[in-house]
């Protein structure tokens, strides 16, 4: 049997932290962010790219921490939801979900959150529909989605009041 | 008095937020994956690559030597510490099943049976071990087609039954064959619904703790059932109750998953018993496939008999329910065939039904519960037979069922397969449905895209869900089930309310409606009662959540606590005062004289004597500030509810694809505690109605290999296909409770299926061609139209 005993070194800023650690060149970022780092705001759902509930920010970019190695993280900025929750820029989404109740056990709500942070970027208020197609990567079993594209409607609803 | 919005007495029937969601939004959740223990060792599990097979050797040697490895069992050395499990209902006339095993012993019965628990320090290391396991097998021919199972053929997956069949009931009621030559119109189908299974986002979770030295067994499991979970884990490894301790965290979905027992959490547990240490055991995704509980796995055959006038005279139906190899424990996993028998024919009261319903035998995953157990089934047999005789008799489809229905005052109802209706509200709503979904308008532009050749499609459905089950369910046949639930409620000395009860959450609520409840009876702000759930060291004896019971059996307990300490307060209050309990009231948080409209004591006052100061008390009289009640519905083997959905949808005949465009239904759940929890569950179980109509199915190769065992190949409904759902509420109390709720939690999935099912057949009628097969995938749809050219 092979071995993938290889340790890599990482070094990577993690929720604004400098992490510098010895990585197993197999290990999963999202298993390195959960098992390694504690971050257990991420979770996993399928560990092969489709339910999107391990999602995280890697140098602004959403992906999925299943399907990106540990050691691909060295010299980027990775972001959880616990770093984004603590810099306070997603109460306002947080708010939203919660008045809509816009989740139900909560596994696919972390990256439903970091993926609906990214929606609420955009200048121009999207529709019901490209809410929709925007969150199709994030499987969620207990809603009926209806509830979060109301909240993301709710993020921009404000917005556009405070014009 | 206070005027504010949030003026507690208002609470039940209003749209309070879920204070508990803001923690799991923001990554704070707690759930089995993320719990870390001293010295916890992790498991992963060999399981058979072959549906059917003698297991003639197993080594590990090699897998032994890999770095972490702390420990592989076998099944005997489970089966050695761990009573077998049968799971047979005694009160189902002739079901029979046999012992099952943890772990597979001398055969290995299902693609992802499991074999071996490899034991290592980190899961991947676990990994890397069972892959040097080595197992030599002899395959032996699989029974993997349910429609042959009974062929004399098929071998027999358990020789010392005789028979592969698990369980048969029949009806014969009525004049059906005089029906039959009477009537003016039989619709005749065969349907079939494509096995498919739970799919909750987080996989089934455990982590097992024997404390050798005070031989303790500590629980965190992902479940919906801690307290029937307790029982079952000291039976069957011989621990005192007393001795076992089963806590649920947060939960990351269930549907009926979670209510079961699964040999690798059984196993995962004997591992810590051998061990003496923390082991835990995550389902990957792939595992989880091979080993969840799948469902709904139905071949139909069915007639209706139909007057001119559009009355149904009879309905018959064969069943084949599809299961596992094994009954499954402790639920029986013969509950879909059960309801589907029980229910096809059932909201119109068709009084001349033959019926026959068979649960047999199979080489595939163990099979059971899922969230609306045979109602989606029930419904689609029914509701295809109606629609397509009402289009052959030129009736308008609402008319139709309207003029079918139960009629409004015949409840309660006894139906010809046995339960007993309390109460429905079907008139009223297929009236509100017309007008939410404005029925006429939509048919009329439903017509004008077919004439410009685009195939768009309405359909309909009336269903029963079946809520807050009696002990009939289980409790009969012997399982040990509560059907009942306890609360426990508690002023604190600060004026605080603790309550505690035997109800789970899971996503669903539940701490939420418990505080509802509580604070409007106590007067009480919602932010003053703190809900402790999931817990057997913490929370009363009780049947937790399954069958839609939540709010309708574990509320009400809670209700009628709420209102004994309510009374206990009073009576407390005017000993002190020496006035007349029936004076007194509370509100916000007061004890006061209703004649006065007079604020007489504090509740922080008030329990600060009780716990505090004692010699304030009258001597001879204890306060009580702690009252636990129970309750359990036993008027009923079920409380029924009911609803109708509607779905319109556009369908590409060159492509087969289905656009949703639109789904409506309307529900009666008796009480609603709090809409805005209820009308999004409603929403959330449509959904999963419609991944069983368009895309979810379990496939089997004739080995009985599963093919489709990942979330590329088995697809689950995702947010860009699906509807905006439009919910409403037709309402009936139930008698059963004081707080009149009925269960909400399963009814969106059992009309969903049967509503796109119409819908599509509907949008289909300019072609001629009829689907009959679910999920209705595009290649089905083209296949069809195909053979009609």
């Amino acid at each position: 049997m092979a071995q993938f005993e290889n340790q890599i070194e990482v070094e990577t800023l993690i929720n604004g932290e400098v992490v510098h650690r010895q990585v197993s060149s197999r290990m999963h970022l999202g298993d390195f962010l959960r098992i390694e780092m504690g971050l257990s705001g991420l979770h996993l759902g399928c560990e092969h790219g489709v339910c999107g509930a391990c999602t995280v920010l890697v140098d602004g970019l959403l992906v999925r921490s299943c399907l990106m190695l540990a050691a691909q993280i060295h010299g980027c900025k990775v972001q959880t939801i616990e770093g984004v929750v603590e810099s306070g820029a997603a109460k306002q989404m947080v708010d939203a979900f919660q008045k809509k109740n816009a989740a139900q056990c909560g596994f696919c709500s972390p990256a439903m959150i970091l993926t609906t942070l990214e929606i609420a970027k955009k200048s121009i208020r999207p529709t019901r529909e490209q809410i929709r197609e925007a969150i199709s990567g994030n499987y969620c079993r207990c809603t009926g989605y209806q509830a979060i594209v109301d909240a993301v409607e709710d993020v921009f609803d404000q917005k556009e009041n405070k014009q | 008095m206070n005027n504010s919005s949030n003026a507690p007495h208002e609470l039940i029937g209003k749209p309070v937020i879920r204070q508990e969601l803001r923690r799991l939004l923001e990554g704070k959740g707690c759930y089995v994956d993320d719990i870390q223990l001293p010295r916890l060792c992790h498991v992963a599990f060999v399981r058979s690559p072959h549906a059917h097979a003698k297991i003639l050797d197993i080594r590990f040697d090699q897998a032994m030597k890999v770095n972490g490895v702390i420990k592989i069992v076998k099944g005997e050395d489970i089966a050695a510490i761990c009573k077998p499990y049968m799971g047979i209902l005694s009160h189902l006339e002739g079901m029979k099943s046999v012992p099952h095993f943890p772990l597979a012993m001398d055969r290995a019965m299902w693609h992802g049976h499991p074999v071996v628990a490899v034991v290592a320090q980190t899961r991947a290391q676990a990994e890397d071990a069972a892959e040097l396991v080595e197992i030599d097998y002899e395959p032996l021919t699989p029974v993997v087609d349910e429609e042959l199972a009974l062929d004399s053929q098929t071998p027999i997956l358990h020789p010392e039954l005789g028979t592969n069949l698990c369980w048969e009931r029949t009806i014969d009621e009525g004049e059906v064959d005089l029906a039959f030559k009477n009537a003016a119109v039989v619709i005749e189908e065969k349907l079939r619904t494509g096995r498919h299974t739970h799919v909750t986002l987080e996989p089934r979770a455990i982590i097992a703790n024997y404390v050798s030295s005070d031989q303790q067994l500590e629980v965190w499991q992902s479940t919906q059932v801690p307290h029937m979970m307790h029982w079952i884990l000291s039976h069957h490894f011989g621990i005192p109750e007393s001795h076992v301790r089963i806590k649920s965290p947060d939960v990351g979905g269930s549907f009926g998953l979670k209510i079961h027992v699964y040999g690798d959490e059984m196993a995962t547990v004997g591992v810590s018993i051998l061990l003496g240490r923390p082991v835990k055991y995550v389902a990957d995704r792939l595992e989880s496939f091979l080993s969840d509980y799948h469902a709904r796995d139905h071949h139909i055959h069915a007639k209706m008999a139909v007057s001119k006038e559009g009355k149904i005279l009879a309905i018959e139906m064969d069943d084949i329910q599809s299961m596992g190899p094994y009954a499954s424990y402790p639920r029986g996993g013969v509950n879909e065939a059960r309801q589907v028998i029980n229910l096809v024919g059932a909201a119109y009261g068709v009084s001349a039904y033959r019926a026959r319903t068979r649960a047999v035998f199979q080489n595939k995953s163990m099979y059971g519960q899922y969230r609306s157990v045979g109602r989606p089934i029930a419904c689609l047999i029914t509701e295809s037979l109606i629609e397509r005789a009402a289009a052959q008799l030129g009736l308008d489809p609402l008319e139709f069922r309207k003029n079918n229905y139960i009629p409004a005052k015949a409840y309660p109802y006894k139906l010809v397969s046995g339960p007993s209706i309390e109460i429905l509200s079907q008139h009223e709503s297929v009236d509100q449905l017309r007008v939410l979904m404005n029925y006429e308008e939509l048919l009329k532009e439903k017509n004008l895209y077919r004439e410009k050749g685009v195939l768009r499609g309405i359909g309909f459905a009336s269903f029963l869900e079946t809520s807050s089950p009696s002990s009939t369910m289980y409790g009969k046949g012997g399982a040990s089930i509560s059907a009942a639930d306890t609360a426990t409620i508690s002023l604190l000395p600060t004026g605080s309310i603790f309550c505690t009860a035997s109800i789970n959450e899971f996503g669903q609520g539940a701490q939420t409606i418990a505080a509802q409840i509580t604070a409007s009876v106590l007067q009480v702000p919602l932010e003053g009662v703190r809900v402790v759930l999931g817990d057997t060291d913490a929370s009363p004896y009780g049947g937790g959540n399954y069958g839609s019971r939540g709010t309708s059996i574990g509320g009400e307990a809670i209700l009628q606590t709420a209102k004994a300490l309510k009374q206990n307060i009073l009576e407390f209050a005017a000993k002190l005062f020496s006035l007349d309990p029936s004076t007194l009231g509370l509100q916000d948080g007061y004890v006061i004289r209703l004649d006065q409209h007079q604020q007489l004591i504090s509740f922080e006052d008030l329990a600060r004597q009780a716990y505090f100061n004692h010699e304030k008390i009258p001597k001879g009289f204890t306060p009580e500030l702690t009252v636990s009640r129970s309750f359990a519905q036993r008027d009923f083997d079920g409380v029924f509810t009911n609803g109708i959905q509607a779905s319109y949808v556009e369908l590409d005949p060159e492509t087969g694809y289905v656009k949703l465009l639109k789904h409506w239904v309307l529900e009666d759940v008796g009480v609603v505690v709090n809409p805005l929890l209820l009308d999004e569950q409603i929403r959330g179980g449509v959904i999963q109605g419609i991944g069983a109509a368009l895309y979810e199915q379990c496939l089997y190769s004739e080995q009985g290999q599963l093919m489709n065992g990942s979330l590329v190949d088995y697809l689950v409904p995702m947010a860009c296909e699906m509807p905006d759902i439009v919910v409403g509420h037709t309402f009936s109390a139930t008698k059963t409770s004081e707080l009149g709720a009925k269960g909400g939690g399963e009814g969106g999935v059992a009309g969903s299926s049967a509503a796109v099912f119409n819908a599509i057949n509907d949008a289909l009628k300019p072609l001629n061609v009829y689907v009959n097969e679910l999920p209705i995938t595009p290649a089905k749809i083209i296949q069809a139209i195909q053979q009609k050219a």
